[in-house]
């Protein structure tokens, strides 16, 4: 999965103690482990199995995800800002590998 | 009318099915699922609002919404799915609300559940029905 590109939408200012909404987006086939190729044997399982949100190390959001969650997962929720900072964003692949963005915030 | 070992036997068996006919439809291990994110806890209804599609054309992508205001980490699972969990939504400090949404698959129609766990220690749930015209389980 050389190809992952993850989206994330977060407004660039915002007053302090502000709710802003945050959209998340990453490309990824979320293979379920239940599907067949066509000789009938089942494709492994590979999907996001966790996604976090955090703001200058405190949590916003903790996901765990199961294999229902669509091709190409997307979140949204609603994060305090209560400084200026930056938003850090994980996604993680069960073959290991980590899918990491940032996103910086001017509080005025 | 004298029991033969072999009229025994065949009564046991008969048992064992009518015990295990029950084979355990999606549903039983959805409530399974739920009473071990609350630990047998009783679950109370109100408090939290689950938003779902009365009909999804296209079950690989059906979004759903959860909100419930004082969660502190929200379940949901998708009852009639080959493995019902959908995730768990952990809300931090920084959380400005309760809720999110996403986009789940679901293989038919179903019942869509959300479980709250709320910061005092108590539990609701919401529940919709969702129409699936096509199923997203790729079976």
């Amino acid at each position: 999965m050389a190809d992952v590109k993850p989206r994330v939408r977060v407004p660039k200012t915002a007053s302090a103690g502000e709710a802003i909404t945050i959209k998340t987006l990453i490309n990824h086939q979320m293979e379920s482990g239940v599907r067949k190729d066509k000789d009938g044997n089942l494709i492994p399982r590979q999907i996001i199995n966790r996604f976090v949100c955090t703001f200058n190390g405190e949590t916003v959001l903790d996901v765990a995800v199961e294999p229902a969650v669509s091709t190409n997962p997307y979140f949204e929720f609603q994060a305090l800002v209560p400084e200026t900072g930056e938003f850090t964003f994980q996604w993680f692949d069960d073959d290991g590998s980590i899918y990491e963005t940032t996103a910086a915030i001017e509080v005025s | 009318m004298e029991l033969t070992r072999r009229g025994f036997m065949a009564l046991g068996a008969g048992a064992a099915a009518l015990v295990l006919l029950p084979i355990r439809p999606a549903h039983a291990s959805v409530e399974d699922a739920i009473a071990e994110f609350t630990g047998g806890a009783e679950i109370g209804e109100g408090g939290i609002t689950l938003t779902t599609p009365e009909i999804a054309e296209n079950g690989n992508t059906v979004p759903v919404s959860v909100d419930a205001p004082g969660a502190v980490a929200i379940v949901m699972f998708a009852a009639g799915n080959p493995s019902p969990d959908v995730g768990t939504f952990t809300f931090g400090p920084l959380a400005a609300s309760q809720s999110a949404s996403t986009r789940i698959r679901l293989a038919g129609t179903q019942e869509v559940i959300a479980v709250a766990k709320m910061a005092d220690g108590s539990f609701v749930r919401a529940a919709n029905t969702v129409k699936v015209t096509i199923g997203g389980c790729g079976g």
